[in-house]
């Protein structure tokens, strides 16, 4: 479903990845570390096609980086969900109201949205919450929020750039294994963090190594990449 | 609809910045509207000059009456005349006596009628330019029965440099003043871009197609561009109805033509339209710039 072909992206600051090649299966969960600077924010920039390579081609679904048109960039982007270490919800608008936003957005058709937001208030474990403001809210409830709305359009890929980031460890642990039942229910996801002790925690879940912008280990690959 | 009701939350949102905007586009416009007042009235004067506009050719007294009625026929074919009246030496005298009556007493009491026959020719709108006049003048005295062809050459070269005069200063005045409300616009929609920036971005995020994101602030520059137009034309009217009854010698004072009124509206509509594709291209078009 995510290919990266021998991908390189620089940039005039010079930072950025180098001929970074791996798959994300359908389904599977992945996480991406490394330190600051590593080349994290920049592989889930290049899924979300916010950036094109320079080298090498990232193919997510049916897309290309090579062939997708200024227009498929929507359609794309609606198959996979983003969540941010600073939930980037929107103050002015209630729980509700942010998931509900995303599915304006989308022109979904109005008599849908709440039930589709009641759904998806309820799968993160909000709906008691869904009348209050983020500003109301603790660190791990506006992160819920934040996966609400990128479920929303019911992606098939779940991108996570450092989400437990701004979280204390229980909020984060709760977080976590939010994403691990998003998962269970078929949605592949990719969490960048540095956090090693999720990685550690999480032995059977495959990682994806980054250092200077390159990909110094995968574990599905069978250890060093 | 939603781009709609979204654009006027714009209004709601920022309403100093928009009052403002709208403000600093209908002043713009109004002067350019009295300009183009006075632009208008000073061509149409300039233009009933013009429609009196003739070139005469002044004949040999052994021109016949058959080569007059060919030089005539031939001369009232070309696409450039719109007539060709002949004069005979008697016109001439009376025209004289009538029109030059401080020379009364000279014209009195001749014995030989001094003045020469002539052909007088007008010209048709669209035809009555300098180099036009000059080469029918020429065609004139290409008969050899034609003394000589005047046009009064000084004043109509002052007239075509006046009205040249007139349109270049237009041009200049209007493009300034367009610039000036194209900026004011866009800077308009870019802070109401900018005001908005987490929205979009999260439209970004989730898959707004760039139609979507753009429309609203596409329509506030034409609503800013379409209303700071229609505050313009008030002012404008405002303006022709005071020079018309306060400034004495102004009350024949011409409004503006309706084709000039649509123009200037829809001109001011697509004026801030244009101010906000190039502020939302640069500031939304970003992200999806592939």
């Amino acid at each position: 479903m995510i290919r990266f072909r021998d991908v390189s992206k620089v940039y005039r600051r010079g930072a950025g990845v180098r001929r970074i090649s791996f798959r994300l299966a359908r389904g599977e969960f992945a996480f991406l570390t490394g330190a600051s600077g590593a080349g994290k924010s920049t592989i889930l920039e290049l899924i979300h096609f916010q950036t094109l390579p320079t080298r090498g081609d990232v193919q997510v679904s049916r897309y290309n980086s090579r062939r997708i048109r200024r227009r498929d960039v929507p359609r794309l982007r609606r198959r996979v969900g983003f969540v941010f270490q600073d939930f980037k919800l929107l103050e002015r608008l209630t729980v509700a109201e942010n998931v509900s936003f995303a599915l304006e957005v989308i022109r979904t058709p109005r008599r849908e949205i709440e039930g589709r937001v009641q759904r998806l208030l309820s799968q993160v474990g909000l709906v008691s919450r869904a009348r209050a403001r983020p500003s109301e809210l603790s660190g791990g409830e506006r992160q819920r929020v934040a996966v609400a709305r990128a479920l929303a359009t019911e992606p098939l890929i779940l991108l996570a750039d450092e989400p437990t980031g701004n979280l204390d460890p229980r909020a984060a642990g709760g977080v976590f294994e939010l994403f691990r039942t998003v998962n269970r229910l078929g949605t592949a996801v990719l969490m960048a963090t540095h956090d090693a002790g999720f990685v550690r925690d999480h032995p059977s879940i495959r990682v994806l190594e980054l250092d200077q912008g390159r990909l110094v280990r995968d574990t599905a690959a069978g250890g060093a990449a | 609809m939603r781009a709609l009701r979204e654009a006027l939350a714009s209004y709601r949102r920022h309403p100093l910045l928009c009052g403002l905007s709208i403000g600093a586009v209908a002043l713009s416009l109004s002067i350019l509207g009295i300009f183009g007042l006075a632009a208008h009235n000073i061509g149409g004067a300039i233009g009933d000059i013009e429609r009196r506009i003739e070139v005469v050719g002044y004949l040999l007294d052994d021109a016949s009456p058959e080569q007059i009625t060919v030089a005539r026929r031939e001369l009232g074919a070309l696409p450039a005349v719109e007539d060709v009246r002949y004069v005979s030496r008697d016109e001439a005298l009376a025209n004289a006596r009538r029109d030059l009556p401080e020379f009364s007493s000279l014209y009195g009491d001749l014995r030989v009628n001094p003045l020469p026959a002539s052909l007088h020719l007008r010209l048709r709108e669209g035809f009555r330019t300098t180099e036009t006049v000059s080469e029918v003048a020429l065609g004139l005295e290409a008969y050899p029965f034609v003394e000589e062809a005047r046009f009064g050459d000084d004043w109509v070269d002052r007239l075509f440099d006046l009205r040249r005069l007139a349109a270049g200063t237009a041009a200049i005045v209007g493009g300034g003043f367009g610039i000036v409300a194209l900026l004011l616009v866009g800077t308009a929609v870019r802070t109401a871009i900018l005001a908005r920036g987490e929205e979009i971005e999260i439209m970004q995020i989730v898959g707004a197609r760039e139609g979507y994101i753009q429309r609203p602030f596409l329509l506030e520059g034409a609503i800013t561009g379409l209303a700071g137009g229609l505050i313009a034309l008030g002012a404008t009217r405002l303006a022709y109805l005071v020079f018309r009854s306060r400034v004495e010698g102004l009350d024949a004072l011409l409004w503006l033509p309706e084709r000039w009124i649509m123009a200037g509206v829809l001109g001011a509509s697509l004026l801030g339209l244009l101010a906000a594709v190039h502020s939302v291209h640069r500031e939304v078009g970003r992200a999806y710039g592939l």
